[in-house]
């Protein structure tokens, strides 16, 4: 039980949080309290919670990715302007743009760690020309879909009333937590992240994993495009504004180290799904003003950020 | 010496060669006339556009400098343009307006370096917070509305005024990078964040409050902010807590890097920082301007350019990419 609680309480304060709020707006929003409702927290944080998960096995690394809203966007005009005005068909378009959002993450990476540049700037600089090459892809800067059929189609899919960006994103929380758990790519992800030297010296392969680490946050990223797209059924330039503060922010809520090398990607789920109640309560009060949720946001960014200090400290001792 | 003359040739030589371009393509770029007593022309706009994110850019040298970021800065512009035209709404004077507005600038900023330097949270979190918050607390400020300020208000004249026919935008970021200059390398300020950022640990065995030194740094920041922030709102005679500032963080580190400040701290350079800022308005202006074959370019196109120069100057600084470069510059040699 100790050892539990010692290991694993930045998760179980996360899943107290989450029940805390759940059971708080459950009994007292009417029509709160229902699977529907709860399904739709799911549909609703799918493109945020698919960029943090790729967030989350970068911040595990030690590392940063701002370029994850930009390439979401992206990603999205491209599947449209593939799928729509070129025709190709879904199955050939889709990998396309995953694999283009791979490629691209994986270019960061490279750089970061070839030229031992700061994560920070490099992917500030992938922010930047992804976004730009978002709104020059259209002068409309938003390419609708409306006839689509196989999207349509994908749009209307749902088992247990999880429709298909819930799915996704159940899915890749699953794929991400065997792969950080049982893979010799996911244990290198945390030995970098504790101490990148003694991985080094241990034989483990540095480049390749940090390349891996981005590859992936650009593929996660521009699966959240891809599901935009499905749900919205429209290429939009300029979605996903800043989405990267709020994936970095459910990464930390959800008990991940900023410093990397500690957390999970399940708690990166309930970090997400913190921040699907705090954006839905809104709706539900109508003289509750939606910017509260800004301020609510920052204020449990501060709590488990000081949390993990205490931690910290408490470790050292 | 050499060495500050050195990281100050590259973003000089850029500026110059922007300049230039602009000049042949069209002469009455370099044109300088007096309208109404106010110097006008081509260029005095690009200072004049580029003021809010000087006064970032100075600020935050000195918050790298400490081996520290802040991503805080465009939410403090916003916090502080909606509290004076809050103020200035509730019916208070302008000089209130503006007292109030640097008031809450330095209080931000003292609370993200209180969470920097006292609780010991990494700077891009910290600032993250009141990124994440800031806004949050302008627009409960405004009410979620873009609040006006009217039109003979004197507080308007710190973005549309001028002096000795210098816009006022200019002379305010021009006397505060004087002053930051000033306090920065006449006392011992300067060496004392650069000591901190360069080895924390020396600096304290050395007998320095490194503390109250992170704190400085973000609280002079926060003030720059707020100044830039009045700028802004005054500009456009409006409070607008969800555009003002927005991006302009990145901006600011964008110009404090091309400026030749190391983001690992130890050393800054509060001409380079300026100049980084000018280089990116000029950069701006010259794309808004440019056409080529008679299409216009489009705007997007800077974030693009933006980029390439980000990545080129993190390649130029990198050790790595030196070492590369080094058999290529023998050869020639």
């Amino acid at each position: 039980m100790r050892v539990v609680l010692s290991r694993h309480w930045p998760l179980l304060a996360t899943a107290a949080v989450f029940l805390v709020l759940y059971s708080g707006a459950a009994a007292t929003l009417a029509g709160f309290f229902s699977w529907f409702q709860f399904t739709r927290l799911f549909a609703d944080s799918a493109t945020l919670g698919l960029a943090a998960v790729g967030m989350t096995f970068v911040i595990l690394s030690g590392g940063i990715d701002l370029s994850v809203g930009a390439v979401i966007a992206c990603s999205s005009m491209l599947l449209a302007l593939l799928a729509g005005e070129s025709g190709w068909p879904l199955w050939l378009a889709a990998p396309t743009v995953l694999a283009a959002g791979g490629a691209f993450g994986a270019g960061m990476g490279g750089l970061i760690h070839a030229f031992r540049l700061p994560p920070f700037l490099v992917t500030l600089a992938g922010m930047f020309l992804a976004r730009g090459t978002a709104l020059l892809l259209s002068p409309d800067k938003r390419i609708e879909l409306g006839s689509h059929e196989a999207i349509r189609s994908l749009s209307m899919l749902h088992a247990a009333d999880f429709t298909l960006p819930a799915l996704a994103l159940l899915g890749a929380v699953a794929l991400a937590a065997a792969v950080l758990r049982w893979t010799r790519f996911g244990r290198t992800v945390y030995a970098i992240g504790s101490d990148e030297s003694a991985a080094r010296l241990m034989g483990l392969s540095v480049g390749a994993t940090r390349l891996g680490v981005y590859a992936i946050s650009g593929l996660c990223a521009a699966a959240g495009g891809i599901i935009h797209v499905i749900g919205t059924q429209a290429g939009d330039a300029s979605v996903a504004f800043l989405l990267e503060l709020d994936a970095i922010a459910a990464v930390v809520i959800g008990g991940t180290v900023l410093a990397g090398g500690r957390g999970s990607v399940v708690g990166t789920l309930l970090g997400v799904l913190i921040l699907a109640i705090i954006t839905t309560i809104p709706g539900y009060l109508s003289d509750l003003n939606s910017w509260w949720t800004r301020l609510i946001i920052g204020a449990l960014l501060l709590l488990f950020v000081a949390l993990q200090r205490l931690s910290q400290r408490w470790h050292e001792q | 010496m050499r060495d500050v003359a050195r990281n100050l040739l590259w973003p000089f030589a850029a500026v110059a060669i922007l300049m230039a371009f602009n000049a042949l393509r069209d002469p009455a770029f370099l044109h300088l006339r007096l309208v109404d007593g106010r110097l006008t022309g081509a260029m005095i706009d690009v200072l004049n556009q580029g003021a809010p994110v000087m006064l970032l850019a100075l600020g935050m040298s000195l918050v790298i400098g400490t081996g520290g970021i802040d991503l805080s800065v465009g939410a403090i512009m916003a916090v502080a343009g909606a509290a004076a035209a809050a103020m200035l709404h509730s019916g208070a004077s302008s000089a209130s307006a503006v007292g109030a507005a640097l008031a809450v600038g330095a209080a931000a900023g003292l609370w993200n370096g209180s969470l920097v330097a006292l609780l010991g949270i990494p700077p891009i979190v910290a600032t993250l917070i009141f990124m994440v918050a800031g806004r949050g607390v302008a627009q409960l400020i405004t009410d979620g509305e873009i609040i006006t300020i009217a039109p003979d208000a004197a507080i308007l004249a710190i973005g549309r005024g001028s002096l000795f026919g210098v816009p006022l935008p200019v002379l305010t970021a021009l006397s505060a990078a004087g002053a930051l200059a000033a306090l920065a390398r006449l006392t011992s300020l300067g060496l004392f964040i650069e000591g901190v950022g360069g080895n924390e640990e020396a600096s304290r065995y050395a007998g320095l409050s490194v503390r109250s030194i992170r704190i400085a740094a973000y609280s002079i920041m926060g003030l720059l902010a707020a100044l830039a922030g009045l700028i802004d709102a005054a500009d456009i005679a409006a409070a607008d807590a969800n555009n003002c500032g927005l991006y302009l963080e990145l901006d600011a580190i964008l110009a404090v890097v091309i400026g030749g400040t190391a983001l690992t701290g130890g050393r800054f350079s509060i001409a380079g920082s300026l100049l980084g800022a000018v280089l990116i308005q000029t950069l701006s202006t010259t794309i808004l301007r440019a056409d080529f074959g008679g299409r216009s370019v489009p705007v997007e196109l800077n974030l693009i350019i933006k980029a390439a120069v980000v990545l080129a100057l993190c390649l130029v600084q990198s050790g790595e990419w030196r070492r590369l470069c080094r058999p290529i510059r023998s050869a020639a040699a």
